[in-house]
């Protein structure tokens, strides 16, 4: 007997298999949080003599440090992809390209949500940083992050088996994530200024980017698979 | 009776290096056919080619009924490739694998399981990640990865390395099973005592071509120093 799935069900389940993988490894919990604390501490020990420095500047350090840290996420899901022939098992599977995406996309995002609760707590502690405009501060960290991810997940195919890929991938996102690091860090700004309103134009600002690469990977994930 | 794969003047680069230089082959259904030949002969590109992974510069190429010239990826989800990588993850375990590829491939988890008792993998090997098993091991789980697909064509690459005695026989039998049940089998192989025992027919592939039946096998291939061949 056999079942069908729509691109939505090929998502979740390559959603839920990378969610596994990450599980199993730990290399989230294991290198990537703990990295992106390090990048904190450095931060905090850098900027110390002046504290007020430090608090005016935790929201570009904390996404900073959130675009670090991607780099690692998504070189690991797709450094995964690349190895013992999956790519071309993933081919061969008859699982749509635009659900492969949506899927990695959509464990990125869960990944580098939770990495951020963990860096929240850390600017908490560290930087003696008070949180003012959740609710804005909440809609900024999910389409910043969808943004990453969405982003990321294009570039990460793009570079997955090139033998460079661990130099090329940050070369080639980092400049492209420079509009959602300016985004986020001027929304958290305001919203940390209680000037909450001001604030949601950089959240709007934030989806849109998200949502055009959401679709442009959609649509681009099928030559990328097949050139990778 | 059409064949199940056609080609006709098959050129595949791989980079700028033909690995396939005017390959002519028809395969019939139901068929176990042997591709014997030196090391970068071109046998993995030319079964590559019948997955629809590597595309063609040059000639004609029909496999199932697809023109593989203009439908490269119809094709795929109706064949099984067994490679020399394993597909599989290494750190899911062996079931977590199984599910999740016999879902990709629009089967049931419960024909994951079938497959896997059907290669003889020992359940208390089930929940073992994929890097902990033995070369042996990896390979009965990727053939029960490829054969839950139900496959119509067999693609197998050294389907008996790193099996032991068991496990080969095993294979021998399955590939058996398979075309009495009227799939198509190709597969290369250098154990040729044990391959040509199961085959229906054996064509040799060197330099990219296939040659006259008879025309001696090569004893060594003459490679490009960076001999591509995936």
């Amino acid at each position: 007997m056999t079942q069908t799935r729509g691109v939505f069900g090929d998502a979740l389940l390559i959603a839920r298999k990378d969610l596994l993988l990450e599980r199993r490894a730990k290399i989230g919990l294991g290198q990537v949080i703990p990295f992106a604390i390090l990048v904190l501490l450095l931060f905090a020990f850098a900027l110390d003599p002046d504290r007020g420095v430090l608090k005016q500047a935790t929201p570009g350090l904390f996404w900073v440090t959130v675009l670090f840290s991607s780099v690692l996420t998504l070189q690991r899901s797709f450094g995964l992809e690349a190895e013992d022939g999956i790519l071309e098992a993933l081919r061969l599977s008859g699982l749509s390209p635009a659900g492969i995406y949506l899927g990695k996309v959509t464990a990125l995002t869960i990944e580098l949500l939770l990495l951020e609760a963990v860096l929240v707590l850390g600017v908490a502690v560290l930087y003696d940083t008070e949180f003012l405009g959740i609710p804005l501060l909440l809609a900024i960290a999910v389409t910043a992050t969808l943004g990453i991810s969405a982003a990321g997940a294009v570039y990460g195919a793009l570079a997955a088996r090139l033998r460079s890929r661990e130099t090329l991938l940050p070369l080639l996102l980092l400049p492209l994530l420079a509009p959602v690091l300016i985004a986020a860090t001027r929304g958290c700004e305001v919203s940390l200024q209680r000037e909450a309103m001001s604030g949601w134009p950089w959240a709007a600002l934030l989806g849109i980017f998200a949502l055009v690469y959401l679709t442009l990977g959609s649509f681009l994930f099928r030559p990328l698979l097949e050139d990778a | 009776m059409s064949a199940i794969v056609h080609l006709h003047s098959a050129v595949a680069l791989i980079g700028r290096f033909p690995a396939l230089a005017g390959v002519d082959l028809d395969v019939d259904p139901g068929e176990i056919l042997l591709l014997r030949g030196p090391n970068g002969a071109g046998k993995t590109t030319l079964l590559g080619v019948c997955a629809g992974l590597i595309g063609l510069s040059s000639g004609e190429a029909v496999v199932l009924g697809e023109d593989l010239t203009s439908h490269r990826r119809a094709v795929r989800r109706r064949v099984g490739l067994l490679g020399h990588d394993s597909f599989l993850y290494q750190d899911l375990s062996v079931v977590e694998n199984l599910d999740f590829w016999s879902r990709a491939a629009a089967a049931t988890v419960a024909d994951g399981r079938a497959a896997l008792d059907r290669l003889g993998v020992a359940s208390r090997l089930f929940e073992l990640p994929v890097h902990a098993l033995s070369a042996g091991q990896r390979r009965r789980v990727s053939f029960a990865a490829m054969i839950c697909r139900r496959p119509e064509l067999w693609l197998l690459d050294e389907p008996h390395a790193g099996l032991d005695s068991a496990g080969r026989d095993l294979v021998d039998g399955l590939m058996q099973e398979a075309a009495a049940s009227g799939a198509t089998v190709m597969f290369a192989s250098h154990e040729l005592d044990r391959a040509e025992n199961v085959a229906h027919r054996a064509v040799t592939i060197s330099g990219g071509v296939i040659l006259p039946a008879s025309q001696p096998e090569p004893a060594s291939q003459p490679e490009p120093a960076s001999q591509p061949e995936p």
